[in-house]
């Protein structure tokens, strides 16, 4: 069991989201970084898919309440346990009372915190994740308050010894920290509507730099840089968005939706960001900025089998590791 | 028919039925949903339908895109032999005016009208559910009168209350859960249109004929208690 010491700005329990319930309206929320939970997953032992703490910018102070094996991954939140610095990107175990504390947002706004058996928490529609504005999912629907107590699902026999002995590490070539860059280029798509944008927008969406603006949130990000217009204002049928849809409303400034999109919109998009690089937009902070650079459709698909392959590979060589000590 | 294929993503195809929204882009995205149910290819991952497209959600390490296209094609040529399913007819209760529609003054007002006149119009129309979206069971409706279509609120509402039944430009609709937003409320129906612990989770679906009746504040209190006990 861990309790809630101090929430921090918001910590939620996350997994990879509501998948098939779209349809109905409804918004598939989940982790903002499905790269760093996946990968915290694997570490402490877990499915890629269960739940974990979504951690932003200013973190909690979490106390375990029995010996539990963790791993961290994702922005750098100067995480120490018992305040010592916590090395992130691999697991540790961790004993009964320990403290989890977290310091400065170094790099990256969002950390998740895997915990070896994940939490045990009610599954709705077939997902975990907390839909905050439905207040559905998670922990009772909502961000996690203080002296709020999350119970863990338990253990096979011998696996937290087994756990302890060996603690798994990303290898470095997968290790995505550096690219949680202050200013990242960020592979784009056109989006559907991309040939209704005038001339210069199409060229500038390329060039420009944009920063995050302070009205960011797990819906979306507003950027600012180029006010971006259709060739004639004309209004679209609404039709699906996804994650990492750039639309851009009236007023010429892109958004980019993010986990907590709604499911449709009427605003034309221009361009779509390629998987692979959600992340990095993920963990930029209000303030902070990114360019695009033009991918295609194929080449996407490209990186993001390769990207898999990696985790596959980083799985394999995780449970055979872990079959040599139990 | 001719559809149209384009990607939204290295993930997502869509697929559109038509360039405008008329009764045959509707049916056959009714259609294609109910064929994309009936058969639910193992690459499939989601869908959405909306008023002129279904977009499907897929796995690029298992097919790529012009697999999936492929797939979708040979899938639909059973599309004359599937039948959308037929419209259900569901009634939404409505208490119009006071605490619950703070703008119906302002409707009727607007539109020459008094509150009990743009009430009869509200409740005379046969709407129709063009796409469940943008929200968990929002549904776009088609089918208001003129007579009654009003502005948005110059500066939106924080916070609308669910069940909040409002007006925006030619548009009505429930909003199902708590959210801002600046269309006029006229009032609030005991329904709940998201209801997360059902199958389907939206109370509405795409093609549904819907109509409005009003009740009053003790049948609305009534029927919200009822449906919150039925959803504990």
């Amino acid at each position: 069991m861990l309790t809630i010491r101090k929430s921090g700005l918001q910590t939620a329990v996350q997994d990879l989201g509501r998948t098939g319930f779209q349809r109905y309206g409804v918004i598939a929320s989940g982790v903002m970084d499905p790269f760093a939970h996946r990968i915290a997953n694997l570490l402490a032992g877990n499915a890629e898919t269960a739940a974990t703490l979504e951690i932003a910018l200013s973190g909690p102070v979490i106390e375990f309440e029995a010996d539990h094996f963790i791993a961290i991954c994702g922005g750098d939140l100067s995480p120490s346990l018992d305040g010592k610095p916590l090395t992130m990107w691999r697991g540790h175990f961790v004993r009964k009372g320990s403290i989890l504390s977290f310091g400065e947002p170094k790099r990256g706004a969002r950390s998740y915190v895997a915990v070896a058996g994940s939490f045990d928490i009610p599954v709705v529609m077939d997902s975990c994740s907390t839909y905050l504005r439905a207040g559905i999912g998670g922990f009772h629907g909502r961000a996690l308050k203080n002296g709020d107590s999350l119970q863990t699902l338990p253990l096979p026999a011998g696996r937290l010894e087994a756990l302890k002995n060996q603690n798994a590490q990303a290898p470095d070539w997968l290790i995505p920290p550096a690219r949680y860059h202050e200013q990242p280029i960020v592979r784009m798509m056109p989006g559907r509507q991309f040939t209704l944008f005038n001339e210069e927008s199409r060229t500038r969406i390329f060039e420009e730099t944009f920063t995050v603006s302070a009205s960011s949130d797990r819906m979306g990000y507003r950027l600012e840089g180029a006010e971006l217009a259709l060739e004639k204002q004309e209004e679209l049928i609404s039709e699906a968005v996804a994650f990492g849809s750039v639309q851009v409303p009236a007023d010429g400034n892109p958004i980019v939706l993010l986990a907590d999109r709604q499911t449709t919109g009427g605003y034309p998009k221009i361009g779509q960001v390629a998987a692979v690089d959600l992340p990095l937009i993920s963990q930029l902070k209000p303030g902070e900025s990114l360019k695009f650079r033009h991918i295609s459709v194929h080449d996407a698909q490209q990186l993001y089998i390769e990207q898999e392959q990696q985790i596959r590979q980083l799985k394999i060589a995780i449970q055979m590791k872990r079959e040599e000590w139990t | 028919m001719a559809f149209t294929f384009s990607p939204l993503s290295e993930q997502a195809l869509v697929i559109e039925t038509g360039a405008i929204i008329n009764k045959e882009s509707e049916q056959a995205v009714r259609k294609l949903s109910a064929l994309l149910e009936k058969e639910a290819p193992e690459w499939l991952i989601e869908f959405i339908p909306a008023f002129t497209t279904v977009t499907v959600f897929y796995d690029p390490c298992q097919l790529k895109q012009a697999e999936v296209e492929q797939e979708l094609k040979s899938l639909m040529a059973q599309m004359d032999e599937v039948e959308a399913p037929a419209p259900r007819q569901i009634e939404i209760p409505v208490c119009y005016g006071g605490d619950f529609g703070p703008d119906l003054r302002f409707v009727a007002e607007h539109n020459g009208l008094t509150e009990e006149e743009v009430i009869d119009i509200h409740t005379s129309g046969i709407y129709s559910v063009h796409m469940i979206g943008f929200a968990p069971g929002f549904p776009f409706i088609g089918g208001m009168s003129e007579k009654i279509a009003a502005p948005r609120r110059k500066s939106p509402r924080l916070r609308i209350p669910e069940r909040t039944v409002g007006i925006a430009g030619m548009q009505t609709g429930v909003y199902p859960i708590k959210t801002p937003g600046g269309w006029q409320l006229i009032g609030r129906t005991p329904l709940r249109l998201f209801v997360p612990d059902q199958d389907i989770p939206s109370l509405l679906r795409a093609g549904d004929e819907i109509r409005f009746t009003q009740i009053d504040e003790a049948e609305y209190r009534e029927q919200e208690a009822k449906q919150d006990a039925d959803h504990s």
